[in-house]
């Protein structure tokens, strides 16, 4: 502002007049900003005004009353526990856990997806080049909506029906005569030694089961479980403990110029404790199985024991993983192509290998030039998760916006508090790459 | 954080600007047509047929209030809508009347602000299974998977049901009807529930319809009927009696075909009323003189919509049960015309 010292004093002895608030370009901005803030005020104040009156004129009030109320009906996945007995508040935490889960997921694995489709898609090889250039368009030019349900489709309706894994009296009958050669099977059976199997209505995986659990409590109502605090206590302590071991092997390495042998140990402290831990635990895995009678003929509708994981689920994290993977590895090339050539050629003149030059060398550089356009990747991935309701995914979209919206009628309430969750969601996000951002950045002094 | 909000607050008053409150009897004479709010397909109820024209025994009542108000059957516009939007559709004014099997409970006549002026199917919440599944009661149906759609009352039906015989579901939550028969046909559920008649309507669309049963436990009561806003009861006034004239039609013997005939040699008053012969009972609710003739001879009288959309004589062939007059055994009737 180099205007307040260039006007002629002369001017300063006018006094203030109305009209310079126009004509004088001192002024002039303040003028404007003052008629446009003013403006959006009125605007502002005229929706709200609007907005009440509206719900006066239909004789409805705004109350989250609701949210503490029977929500009577039921989510199929849930995360803490729920019944058709809990509250809508309940519901909507539920709805909320889901979207979570499937965000945290889906950063992670689409910035695996795109930072290798981002190195591979500047490979040398043309091949790998070409593929990892029709993934990026293929999955960038489509509505991510229709990858969606393409995915859902698919895992639904190729796989078999869960009563194609039971074993009916007439297998049994098969089975007890001596002659092999009429044996009946079911016409499904369990992959990956039995510990899982992918039904059309979803994929049943083992369970993890604890024989000796360490109990638990509750603080407050929040439940607490001493099993998952002591296997994660132990975890955090080996990394710790493998971390030291590290440092002191680079220690020596850097004072003697020998590197000591570390795998073993290094194995033997992140793997030792928590075996002893689980073992100690009675740790095992319980199946996926039907229940069965007396004969082995099974009975039910569904397998028992297992996690089951919806079709919902695995199809909303498989596209919109590699939907965002596909922005995210633009980024990554993007990001690396913005480093200098010269740097390339210098770590090859330092005899690195193209593999340690870019993790070493490049991908560091070029975090400085990702991080801010990866930040509203992972923004757009935890909005597109709302998506989720075209098929059937129970996520906040589905329970606050979409049961308990309809079960209670409370349209306002719950998308004004459904937007403020994404909204709090998204700023923290944000707020959390950012603090990263200014870590990795170009540090100027 | 300023900019989201102020478009949220845009969002959310431009859905209430759009409120009509005005009387909508006015609106629709105004613009010559009605607008009702339908199912976005279930057959026999509202769906479109072949050549796109809506046939139905919902879409036959939205034809007879056209027909009164409007003075032609064929003056309507029909709003598919969704068991999540049909309530805020009808509150925002984007539908005149939402009639749409919906049954009437007592939060949405209280506290969504709806009228739910007559009740023109009695049925109740029923399971559809594959026969080979070996189920013969619903309470056989521990640990089943089950189609449901959101967004209604059979939802919370569900869970109460199975709540009540301490037993337990995985539940897999649908849009609409149609999604509902894709998701039971193709296996992703053993059974699907919702209103009996939805069932029965479902299984006569289904190629292998014979394959499938209704289980007999009726879980709920559903009243369905048409809806109309809260505060508007000279329309919701209208709503009623022209289904209130279906009914007289039947108990009188009036059909689409005997209509003319009636009209000109009945010495009956309560018809003559009906007719528009005397009585001026057609003006009280601002409507023409023959208003209700006009809306019986639209489809016929109440047996005849039932007979020709859902009876035994449709692939669907719904008994009359409790939708029988009150003088055969059933619940329909209808307060005097006087």
């Amino acid at each position: 502002m180099t205007l307040a010292t260039s006007t002629p004093s002369g001017a300063a002895k006018e006094g203030f007049r109305l009209s310079m608030l126009v004509y004088d370009t001192r002024f002039r901005a303040i003028t404007i900003q003052v008629v446009v803030l003013i403006l959006f005020l009125l605007l502002v104040g005229w929706l709200v005004d609007n907005t009440i009156q509206n719900l006066a004129a239909k004789d409805k009030d705004i109350n989250f009353g609701f949210l503490w109320v029977r929500a009577g009906y039921d989510i199929e996945q849930q995360l803490i526990p729920y019944t058709n007995d809990s509250t809508h508040g309940r519901a909507v935490i539920v709805g909320l856990l889901n979207t979570l889960v499937i965000a945290i997921f889906g950063c992670v694995l689409a910035t695996i997806i795109g930072v290798l489709a981002g190195v591979l898609r500047l490979s040398r090889n043309w091949l790998v080049s070409r593929l990892m250039t029709i993934y990026v368009e293929a999955f960038r030019n489509v509505p991510l909506l229709l990858w969606i349900i393409l995915v859902f489709v698919v895992t639904s309706e190729t796989q078999p029906a869960p009563n194609e894994f039971k074993v009916t009296q007439a297998m049994v009958d098969s089975w007890a005569t001596e002659d092999t050669s009429d044996d009946i099977y079911p016409a499904a059976s369990k992959i990956l030694f039995g510990t899982a199997a992918v039904t059309n209505r979803g994929s049943y995986v083992a369970t993890p089961v604890l024989d000796r659990p360490l109990g638990g409590t509750t603080i407050g109502s929040v439940p607490v479980n001493f099993s998952v605090l002591a296997t994660i206590a132990v975890i955090v302590a080996s990394v710790l403990a493998n971390k030291l071991l590290l440092r002191r092997a680079r220690a020596v390495q850097e004072e003697t110029g020998i590197r000591p042998v570390t795998w073993w140990k290094s194995l033997l402290i992140l793997f030792g404790p928590i075996v002893l831990l689980l073992l100690a635990m009675g740790f095992h895995l319980q199946l996926p199985a039907f229940a069965a009678d007396e004969n082995g003929v099974s009975k039910g509708f569904n397998f028992q024991g297992g996690i089951l994981v919806q079709h919902s689920f695995t199809a909303l994290l498989i596209a919109l993983s590699l939907y965002t993977g596909a922005f995210i590895a633009e980024i990554v090339r993007a990001g690396i192509l913005a480093i200098s050539r010269g740097q390339t050629e210098a770590a090859f003149a330092l005899g690195l290998r193209p593999g340690r030059t870019m993790s070493l060398i490049i991908l560091p550089q070029a975090l400085r030039v990702i991080i801010p356009p990866l930040i509203s990747q992972y923004l757009n991935l935890t909005k597109n998760t709302s998506l989720g309701i075209a098929v059937s995914y129970l996520d906040l979209r589905g329970t606050l916006g979409g049961i308990t919206l309809n079960q209670t009628g409370r349209e306002l309430e719950c998308m004004l508090l459904m937007m403020l969750t994404y909204l709090i969601i998204s700023l923290i996000i944000s707020g959390a790459m950012n603090l990263y951002n200014n870590a990795v950045k170009l540090k100027e002094r | 954080m300023k900019k989201s909000a102020f478009l949220g607050a845009l969002a959310a008053s431009t859905v209430l600007a759009g409120a009509a409150f005005a009387a909508t009897l006015d609106d629709v004479k105004a613009r010559g047509e009605l607008i009702c709010g339908v199912n976005v397909g279930l057959t026999g109820f509202g769906a479109p047929d072949a050549s796109g024209e809506w046939k139905g025994f919902d879409v036959d009542l939205c034809r007879a209030v056209a027909a009164a108000v409007v003075g032609d059957p064929q003056k309507v516009k029909f709003v598919p809508t969704t068991g999540e939007t049909r309530f805020t559709a009808l509150a925002s004014g984007e539908v005149d009347v939402l009639i749409r099997n919906s049954t009437m409970t007592y939060s949405r006549d209280v506290d969504l602000k709806l009228d739910f002026v007559a009740i023109n199917y009695y049925d109740g919440q029923g399971f559809l299974v594959k026969k080979d599944l070996g189920v013969s009661s619903a309470k056989e149906l521990d640990g089943a998977t089950v189609c449901i759609q959101t967004g209604t009352t059979t939802e919370l039906n569900l869970a109460d049901f199975f709540k009540f015989n301490n037993i337990s579901y995985t539940p897999v939550t649908v849009q609409d009807d149609s999604e509902a028969q894709r998701q039971y046909l193709a296996g992703a559920c053993d059974t699907y529930t919702t209103d009996a008649s939805g069932l029965a309507a479902a299984r006569a669309t289904m190629a292998d319809g014979e394959n499938h049963i209704i289980l007999p436990e009726i879980i709920s009561k559903e009243p369905l009927g048409p809806a109309v806003r809260h505060g508007d009861n000279q329309w919701g006034d209208i709503v009623r009696w022209t289904f209130n004239a279906l009914l007289i039609a039947e108990e009188k013997g009036i059909t689409k075909a005997n209509i003319e005939e009636v009209a000109s040699s009945t010495t009956d008053p309560e018809i003559r009323r009906l007719m528009g012969l005397e009585g001026d009972m057609g003006p009280m609710a601002g409507l023409d003189a023959d208003a209700f003739k006009r809306a019986i001879a639209a489809g016929g009288n109440y047996g005849e919509i039932f007979e020709a959309n859902i009876g035994s004589s449709t692939p669907i062939g719904l008994a009359r049960g409790l939708n029988a007059l009150w003088t055969q055994g059933g619940l329909q009737y209808a307060a005097p015309f006087r």
